[in-house]
């Protein structure tokens, strides 16, 4: 430890601290993204192989409408087994990776104690929130290309590259059908903004990750199970979650958009409020950890 | 200082109000908002039970004892009366399946009458199928009851204002009531028939109904339900309705049943007539009803006294003479009473000049209520009908014609969804556009009519799946090869929409010189998949057909009317099949020839009427939804915009102004590293810290120091800008410090323990962190930081596997990244083993070199007091020491003197002037040990050590060493007033 400290910095204009790419190499390297992510690889390879060994069974699921269909057409095509990947996983799975990726941005920052030191850079706070929510943005956009894409390349190796079927329209040629898995894998991410802010107000407002991540979950399931109350009436539609389910209209041909609609602009509505509180609160919070 | 430990414990009851009420107040807003929804609103009306009798009969003598429910607003009365709706329920009904729809219309100011009629329910008499001797003769006592009632307004003596509204059986009332009663003033019938004996016998050449094909399947169906519907104890069968029309979408099970659907009176075939099996077999029918069923479902054919009989309870007959303004609503997906029932309805109405108007909705007997959006459009087209023409209210719905197509499949009611379309004139008529003409291809073909008529082509399972897809898109329709011959077209070149009833030209041979056939138009999609649009067929009888097909003439087959798309690139495909599920067919084998007209081509005629789309009320989200992303949009670049403005303007800003310093000498604030003016940082009621004023000067190492609990870490965080001043400003280099201010940058830190990602290397963690900076790799100094550091090799390893103190070490290294101008370490020799304490004071005061400088906190006096050039002594939130350190330690004269004999050197150091021992509690200052070794506490009061030695060693005493005490203990203890031992554990 002899060393001579001697330069002065230099002075002069830079770069604006903490870039995109800085946030991607920082959640690159955490096993939490690489799990989280490589799960969305496995899952539909699971899905494949428990359709292969799971037989024929005479039981169908009860549940009805287009999504039985999904069930019972999903081993007829690599574009219906993507179908039928994304409804399995749309309900839960997917949230749970988007609470995770979104809840977990801030919060264990603060649980390690680097929150502190990427203030000090300084990194302007609004400008650490905001690459934090792209980049959170964009692991949720490659999530879900990764478990789409996987399902459609393993379905089709697996089952063909067939027309999409549903038992509510025509069959679509394969190209069409993606372009309609395309569209739903868009709306289920719209959908997902919604626990996406809620999991992101939580991370600037608490230190524990788990509660972050946990908290937007269960609010979540809170939601849906209200939703299935019919003696709500009409504020079911108020509800966050209440056209998460919406894009199986894509399925429909045409294309039925009106509850498609309500569901992003509800989501929207919703992401706006949360996220506009997360960053209030964040510029404005006392970091004490 | 017990106001530490007060923090967490003991929240003041303001703050707890704080979170409270906020808290409070959300969530008696949500659960005010959820009781509001499911609440039930209090009821705007009374409803009154009541059993009625009334006369009745051809001759008006006859009583019967009706089971009524009248609903009065509660603002009505004999001063301000009201508008009545007489409301009929569906057959097999009773007044229960219409209380829903009676409330509605009772919220929305009319009373409503609802009653069971004769020989449903618990009401008396039997069922004469709406005879105008019979049910409508009941009905219009009802209205003398009306207009005896003070809060129902009159148009005249006996005259009640009061519009009649009901479903199937209730809207076949509703036609012939106002055919039979002028003081009716508006209907509204729904999903009901034109004649009964063409609804029960249909014929689609137009031969008439003697010539009919038996609709046995529903004939059987409603004849068993009335019949279960009186046997003692099935109350609850009655309240499940068959037949109640839209506003009740509950349908019967047994529907789903066949043996239970025809489970009627059991007919010994060769008997014919209700005198030989006694009226045992009528169950509630009346006699004429019951001989008419039992003659029709024996023999397959209708006598003419049937056919009087079914048409005497028919509206058919009694149109011409209706006056009032009448809505017709009818079902797309209704195979009793099919669209073309209303159609003749609406001729016959309109012909006489009163206003009509006709609906078609994608629902009916065999749909249910249909979509969402078709059940308020129907409600919304009877809440306008009634309210212009019974309450005089609102704007003239004026006539002409309105339809719904299905359009799709809506994902959030799992159901299918329509599109409402407008036009002037309805279909078939003069007006209407011209049909389509598709070709038909296919060679004459033989069908086989199965003995018994079984096996059977089912087309539709009456009343089966209510609203489902499978009925509205006609996928479970299924027929039995060989009993029937198909007929293709060519793939369609553009949407074909259809609106009414296509035609066909048939040509039909037999060796009986008889047939009856079955025709239908199946939609083929391109992959072969048929379905029946609405699971609709055509009966046809055909007579005096030759034995050869050759000789046959064409006649002319009427499609069941539809309202359909046939997409492009589908085919038509024209089924003509022989037995039918529904249908009573000949019983005999035969073998028929079917061939289209010209050989082996031909064409349907489809009718094609051009609707304006009626505009969707959804449409209004798609706005919405452009707005709200517009204005997320704006709002996000506006905030984008007004944050860099802000931005700028703070980077430019420097306060000016001189610091003084302790010499006289003056410099400016940009050149000071560090200026703390009043801080003051409270957390709610807790002074975290009450004042702090210092100053921090290039070269300078200063020492913050203070107990635990002091303010120290509060005071760097508000430095690091992780937290606001409540007061007070922070000057780094002149500029005013802010939360992520860009002068931070001239900062490097330390505080409050090491942060590290813990699955990546120290090294990784350093760059990283460099990397985040945004600063060039060069400034870093990386080398010289990993050599400060110190950890070797192990700076490869995952942070997760370090000790302590070697996170520390990696912490000191990267506050010193870029060798900032001012460096701020909080607690640095916190795990740290001497001899890396030492080689860490010698770094930071060489750190504090060359025009930098270096803030050190510590609790640990000795460390401040070796490596600090300058002191800051913080006690419970407030400077109580500032200076050099000398100076806080004061010119203190105190030494610690190790002699060889203790009582030797007191004599000679009494001697000295000023000088004299210090009495001393301190372990240092034991009394001397055995063999007279010890050290000696001395006041030298300004005499230099080396003299004091000098006279000691010139005096004989042996001098081990002479060392300074340890000055800044005393001068702190001094200061905080040994007040530290509350201060509480970090």
């Amino acid at each position: 430890m002899t060393t001579s400290i001697v330069d002065r910095p230099t002075a002069g204009r830079v770069r604006p601290p903490y870039s995109l790419a800085t946030e991607v190499r920082r959640q690159a390297s955490r096993p939490r993204t690489r799990i989280a992510l490589g799960f969305m690889v496995v899952l539909p390879l699971i899905i494949l192989l428990a359709f292969e060994f799971g037989g024929d069974s005479e039981e169908t699921p009860t549940g009805g409408g287009a999504f039985t269909s999904l069930v019972d057409l999903a081993t007829t095509g690599g574009v219906n087994f993507a179908m039928f990947t994304l409804l399995v996983s749309s309900s839960f799975l997917v949230v749970v990776v988007t609470a995770l990726f979104f809840g977990d941005a801030v919060a264990s920052e603060a649980s390690w104690g680097t929150l502190r030191y990427l203030l000090a850079i300084p990194v302007p706070r609004a400008r650490l929130l905001g690459v934090k929510f792209v980049v959170a943005l964009l692991s949720l956009v490659l999530a879900l290309v990764l478990l789409v894409g996987t399902a459609l390349l393993a379905g089709t190796l697996r089952y063909g590259w067939e027309p999409l079927r549903s038992t509510v329209a025509d069959e679509l040629d394969p190209w069409a059908g993606l372009v309609r898995i395309a569209a739903a894998t868009g709306y289920i991410a719209v959908t997902l903004l919604v626990v996406a802010t809620l999991a992101f107000l939580l991370s600037v407002s608490t230190d524990a990750p788990l509660g972050a991540v946990g908290g937007a979950v269960l609010l979540h399931i809170l939601s849906s199970i209200l939703d299935q109350i019919d003696a709500l009436g009409v504020v079911r539609d108020f509800l966050p979650t209440h056209f998460n389910d919406a894009w199986v209209g894509l399925l429909s041909t045409p294309i039925q958009w009106d509850a498609m609609i309500r569901g992003t602009i509800s989501a929207l509505a919703y992401a706006t409020i949360f996220g506009t509180l997360a960053f209030w609160r964040f510029l404005r919070k006392d970091v004490v950890s | 200082m017990p106001i530490r430990l007060s923090r967490p414990s003991r929240p003041s009851r303001r703050t707890v109000a704080r979170r409270l009420v906020p808290a409070a107040v959300v969530v008696a807003l949500v659960a005010g908002l959820i009781a509001w929804a499911v609440a039930p609103a209090p009821r705007s009306y009374t409803a009154t039970e009541a059993m009625l009798t009334v006369l009745s009969g051809p001759s008006g003598d006859e009583p019967v004892t009706l089971d009524t429910t009248f609903y009065l607003p509660k603002s009505a009365s004999a001063q301000h009366p009201v508008p009545a709706i007489l409301l009929a329920h569906g057959f097999g009904g009773t007044k229960a399946s219409v209380a829903e729809d009676a409330g509605d219309f009772a919220d929305r100011g009319y009373a409503v009458l609802t009653y069971t009629a004769r020989g449903m329910g618990r009401s008396g008499g039997l069922i004469h199928l709406n005879s105008p001797d019979y049910e409508i003769r009941d009905a219009q006592r009802l209205l003398d009851w009306l207009a005896a009632r003070p809060e129902v307004q009159r148009d005249g003596a006996g005259d009640p204002r009061v519009g009649v509204v009901g479903g199937s059986y209730g809207g076949a009332l509703a036609l012939m009531l106002a055919g039979a009663d002028p003081r009716v003033d508006a209907i509204v019938p729904m999903i009901t028939w034109h004649d009964l004996a063409d609804a029960f016998l249909p014929e689609s050449t137009g031969s008439g109904a003697a010539n009919g094909v038996f609709k046995r399947q529903w004939a059987g169906f409603f004849f068993g339900r009335a019949a279960a519907v009186s046997l003692p104890g099935s109350d609850e069968a009655a309240e499940d309705a068959v037949d109640a029309g839209p506003g009740d979408a509950r349908r019967s099970e047994g529907a789903d049943d066949p043996g239970r659907a025809e489970g009627g009176p059991r007919v010994d075939p060769g008997s014919s007539t209700v005198d030989t099996l006694g009226e045992a077999s009528c169950g509630p029918f009346a006699v004429e009803i019951c001989a008419a069923y039992l003659d029709v479902a024996t023999h397959g054919r209708a006598s003419p006294e049937t056919i009087a009989v079914l048409r005497r309870s028919s509206p058919a007959p009694t149109l011409s003479r209706i006056r009032a303004p009448t809505l017709l609503i009818q079902g797309q997906a209704d195979s009793l009473f099919p669209l073309a029932d209303a159609e003749a309805n609406y001729r016959a109405i309109a012909a006489t000049g009163t206003p009509v108007r006709m609906d078609w909705f994608a629902g009916g007997h065999d749909g249910g209520d249909g979509p969402r959006r078709d059940q308020d459009r129907v409600r919304y087209l009877t809440i306008r009908w009634l309210d212009y023409y019974v309450k005089r209210t609102g704007e003239d719905p004026g006539t002409g014609f309105t339809y719904s197509r299905i359009s799709g499949f809506d994902a959030e009611s799992r159901r299918v969804t329509t599109t409402a379309f407008r036009a002037d004139t309805v279909p078939g008529s003069p007006g209407a556009g011209g049909p389509a003409t598709v070709h038909l291809d296919g060679s004459p073909q033989f069908v086989f009519n199965p003995p018994g008529g079984n096996p059977a082509a089912i087309s539709t399972l009456p009343g089966a799946g209510a609203g489902t897809l499978a009925t509205a898109l006609g996928r479970s329709a299924l027929e039995i090869p060989g009993q029937h011959a198909a007929f293709e077209s060519a793939p369609l070149a553009a949407n074909t929409d259809v609106v009414g009833a296509p035609t066909v030209r048939l040509r039909a041979a037999s060796p009986t010189g008889e047939a009856v056939l079955f025709v239908k138009l199946y939609d083929v999609d391109p992959d072969g998949g048929a379905s029946l649009p609405f699971g609709l067929a055509a009966p046809v009888r055909l007579t005096g057909l030759p034995p050869s097909i050759e000789d046959a003439e064409p006649v002319t087959v009427t499609l069941p009317a539809i309202v359909y798309r046939f997409e492009q690139g589908h085919r038509l495909r024209l089924v003509v099949a022989t037995a039918d599920q529904a249908y009573a067919g000949p019983n005999d084998p035969a073998v028929y020839t079917v061939a289209l007209v010209d050989g082996a081509s031909g064409q349907v005629q489809l009718p094609t009427l051009v609707g304006e789309p009626i505009t969707d009320p959804d449409v209004i989200w798609r706005y919405l939804l452009a707005g709200l992303v517009a204005a997320v949009v704006l709002g996000l670049l506006t905030t984008l915009v007004v944050a860099r403005l802000r931005r700028r303007r703070r980077t430019v800003e420097v306060v000016a102004g001189e610091v003084t310093l302790p010499d006289g000498s003056t410099r400016e604030l940009a050149d000071v590293p560090l200026v703390v003016r009043g801080l003051r940082k409270e957390y709610g009621d807790f002074v975290a810290v009450e004042s702090v004023d210092f100053t921090v000067h290039r070269g300078q190492v200063v020492g913050l120091l203070g107990p635990n609990g002091a303010g120290k870490t509060t005071s760097l965080r508000v430095l690091m800008g992780m937290t606001r001043p409540s007061r007070g400003e922070i000057l780094v280099f002149g500029h005013p410090l802010r939360p992520g201010a860009d002068v931070l940058r001239r900062v490097g830190a330390l505080v409050e323990g090491p942060g590290f990602l813990p699955h990546l290397s120290g090294v990784d963690n350093l760059r990283l962190y460099w990397r985040s900076t945004g600063r060039p790799w060069a400034e870093a100094h990386f080398e010289e930081a990993l050599e400060i550091a110190g950890l070797g090799t192990a700076v490869h390893r995952k942070v997760k596997t370090y000790s302590h103190g070697m996170k520390q070490r990696l912490a000191i290294a990267q506050a010193m990244l870029g060798l900032p101008e001012l460096l701020v370490l909080d607690e640095p020799t916190d795990g740290l083993d001497p001899p890396q304490i030492a080689e860490m004071r010698r770094v930071l005061r060489t750190y504090a070199t060359n025009g930098r400088a270096v803030l050190v906190s510590s609790h640990l006096l000795a460390e401040v007091e070796q490596t600090c050039t300058h002191v800051v002594v913080m006690h419970k939130g407030t400077v109580v020491a500032n200076g050099p350190v000398e100076d806080v330690v004061g010119d203190s004269p105190v030494a610690r003197i190790d002699v060889s004999d203790v009582e030797k050197a007191r004599g000679v150091l009494s001697r000295l002037p000023g000088v004299r021992e210090v009495a001393d509690d301190h372990p240092e200052a034991r009394p001397p040990e055995p063999g007279g070794q010890a050290g000696l506490l001395v006041d030298l009061n300004g005499t230099p050590r080396t003299e004091v030695v000098a006279a000691l060693v010139r005096a004989g005493v042996g001098v081990d060493r002479v060392v300074p005490r340890r000055r800044l203990e005393d001068a702190f203890l001094a200061l905080v007033g040994g007040d530290t031992r509350a201060s509480g554990e970090r």
